[in-house]
């Protein structure tokens, strides 16, 4: 479980996120809305762990470790993982590589890479050269050979083509164990009670929405979280309102 | 006749002329006498002690041969191995070669000059050894041809001159590795070599260096290229050296002839480094890449590099990396000069640190900050250099791996 307690978070000197309350129970998954700048990556990059982004108040308590403070790696070790809206490229490191290191050992590369059609990606540098699409299935891929636990997901649809958003939405979808059996488990009812892994995903066009049925949906306005709910509702509201109109509503 | 004495009179005005570039070294402090060594039959290679063998094996030396089509070990002043096992692949050591052979004296001293400096001065008045590599016609190598250049006597100054010759169409790589015995400190190893690449062949030359904290280093190399030729010169030194100074240069003599220096350098503390890079672009159609990689730890790294388009159509790309982890100074001279119309030629300069940015995701995916540097570091040290035998490089990945675990 994630417990986000009366979170403040400062960056460049600057408040971008306050009275942030947040928990996530295993195998929920939740939906973050906002306008551009609200505040959804800083704190997807606080829960990760980026020391940019500084706690002024408030903890992070994640499957009962208080990690307010930890460092990322701590935190990834933990079980928490990030698909990234811009990662870096790093030059001379080959995504196979990258892969491997993910899975913290011996993996197999080329079939999870087939999963996801990269498989000719495989011996290029990692995020080098790689269109806006290319890198959302390379995030992907790197979180699958991860397999955390919580998953943060920013924007993981935005600027994918039709074609792949399914394939994105379905991986997605596997990843939060939304979509398949777990092994053991008898009807529907019953694979919910052994899902565990936890999602928060933030999405800005809500096609994620389709494939992935959500357990909660939030709004982040101005660095606060302005509304709860079903995340359909919540984004029929933005979509038919707007933002500032749907926050209106909630409070 | 004449030749000869022209030559001595030339290398005798300049034995005090210093170089262009890099730290002078007084040669008097240095002993150039004779020095007899063994001459060891190839199983005997096997059985130098471990620590010896270990320092051939970083300079990528496979003492076994298995994957090697020849060998050349010169040990202080003298050959204690020579011999060619590939069809069409002659491995011949320069003194023999300068006795038996006449077509050598039209290779020697042909493209560097006896006067250059008083270092290309010394090889020629008290000339050690060396190799004369050369492919016939139309032959191929399978293997690498693989040469040694060992010091092992201290407050030696080895002198040593090479020749390689790939005759038209034919296909010859050469590993060179130069080491000191583990327990010399301070020598000066002087090195020419003269490369010529002569129609549609291809030759790829790798050289790593692995010397002590106390060694001066100045090879002097120039190579020709000739029409649709190709010419790979790799350059590796990842140990710690006193001072290197070197400015390798070639000329693209033919049409669509092609050059690419590659080099990755790791400067230690103390350790001085002036290397170059220059290829003349004199035909239509000629290619040049120089790529170099260069890391301080503490050390002094001297890049430099010229490109000089003198026909149309040729295009030329310089690209220098630096990073500085621990201190020291990267230097970048980066240096285009087009003469004609119709050049293409850019170059790319940058010397900084590791982005943090690529830490922190590394770490995010479950390294440690000291893993996720390394991991940068590695990645960055890790050129695809292009046109070479797979074997080959992964012979020269190897020598960086076996080195980086030393760093
Ligand atoms: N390095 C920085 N220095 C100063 N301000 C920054 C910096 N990085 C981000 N910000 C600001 O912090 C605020 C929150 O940014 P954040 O990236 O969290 O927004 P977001 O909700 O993810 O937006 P988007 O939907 O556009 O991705 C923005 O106003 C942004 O300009
Ligand atoms: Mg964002």
């Amino acid at each position: 479980m994630l417990t986000i307690e009366d979170l403040r978070v400062e960056l460049a000197g600057k408040t971008v996120l306050q009275h942030i309350d947040l928990e996530i129970k295993p195998g929920e998954t939740h939906i973050l809305f906002g306008p551009n700048g609200s505040g959804k990556t800083s704190l997807l990059m606080t829960i990760m762990g980026y020391q940019q982004y500084r706690v002024t108040h408030g903890k992070i308590v994640f499957k009962g470790v208080d990690i307010t403070h930890a460092p990322i790696d701590e935190r990834a070790k933990l079980g928490i993982g990030m698909s990234y809206q811009r990662p870096p490229t790093i030059n001379g490191l080959k995504t196979r590589q990258m892969i491997e290191i993910c899975a913290g050992g011996k993996v197999d590369v080329e079939g999870l890479a087939k999963s996801l059609n990269f498989e000719s990606f495989l011996d290029r540098d990692v995020n080098a050269g790689f269109s806006g699409g290319e890198i959302k299935r390379s995030e992907l891929l790197q979180l699958k050979a991860q397999n955390p636990d919580l998953m943060l997901f920013d924007e993981p649809e935005s600027g994918v083509d039709i074609e792949n958003m399914a394939l994105i939405g379905k991986t997605i979808a596997a990843l939060l164990q939304k979509n398949v059996p777990v092994e053991g488990a008898g009807p529907m009812v019953e694979y919910k009670k052994h899902r565990n892994k936890m999602g928060l995903i933030i999405t800005h066009t809500g096609y994620i929405l389709e494939y992935v049925s959500p357990d909660k949906g939030q709004v982040l306005f101005n660095g606060v979280m302005a509304c709860t709910g079903n995340p359909n509702e919540i984004f029929k509201c933005i979509k038919d309102e707007g933002y500032e109109e749907c926050v209106k509503c909630a409070i | 006749m004449r030749d000869i004495d022209e030559m001595k009179e030339k290398a005798l005005k300049a034995v005090d002329k210093k170089a262009m570039f890099g730290e002078d070294i007084d040669l008097d402090e240095y002993d150039r006498a004779y020095v007899p060594h063994q001459y060891m039959a190839e199983e005997e290679i096997c059985t130098l002690p471990d620590d010896v063998q270990q320092r051939l094996v970083m300079s990528g030396l496979d003492l076994s041969e298995k994957e090697r089509g020849g060998t050349y070990f010169q040990k202080d002043t003298t050959v204690v191995h020579c011999h060619s096992m590939e069809q069409g692949i002659e491995v011949i050591p320069m003194k023999e070669a300068l006795e038996k052979y006449d077509w050598v004296k039209d290779y020697f001293w042909k493209l560097v000059s006896v006067d250059q400096d008083k270092y290309t001065a010394s090889a020629y008045l008290e000339l050690h050894d060396g190799y004369v590599i050369r492919a016939l016609p139309g032959s191929k190598s399978v293997y690498p041809i693989q040469a040694c250049l060992y010091l092992d006597k201290e407050g030696l100054q080895q002198n040593v001159h090479n020749l390689i010759i790939a005759e038209e169409g034919s296909e010859l790589h050469i590993i060179t590795g130069c080491a000191t015995a583990p327990h010399m400190k301070r020598g000066v190893h002087v090195g020419i070599s003269e490369f010529f690449v002569k129609k549609n062949a291809k030759l790829s030359f790798t050289m790593i260096h692995n010397w002590a904290e106390d060694m001066m280093v100045r090879p002097r190399s120039v190579g020709r290229v000739e029409e649709g030729a190709v010419f790979i010169n790799n350059y590796i030194c990842m140990k710690p050296v006193r001072s290197i100074q070197m400015y390798p240069t070639t000329y693209l003599d033919g049409d669509n002839a092609t050059a690419m220096f590659y080099s990755v350098i790791v400067g230690s503390p103390g350790s001085d480094f002036d290397v170059g890079g220059r290829i003349w672009l004199n035909k239509t159609g000629c290619r040049a890449e120089i790529i170099q990689r260069a890391i301080s730890n503490g050390g002094r790294i001297m890049n430099r590099g010229h490109l000089i388009g003198k026909a149309p159509d040729i295009k030329a790309h310089l690209e220098c990396r630096g990073l500085i982890l621990k201190g020291g100074i990267i230097d970048s001279i980066p240096q285009l000069e087009g003469h004609v119309e119709g050049v293409d030629m850019s170059h790319e300069a940058a010397v900084g640190k590791i982005a943090q940015e690529e830490i922190t995701y590394l770490m995010s995916r479950g390294l440690s900050a000291d893993e996720a540097t390394s991991t940068i570091v590695r990645g960055f040290l890790n050129i695809d250099i292009k046109g070479l035998p797979e074997q080959l490089r992964a012979e020269i990945d190897r020598a960086i791996e076996a080195s980086k675990e030393a760093m």
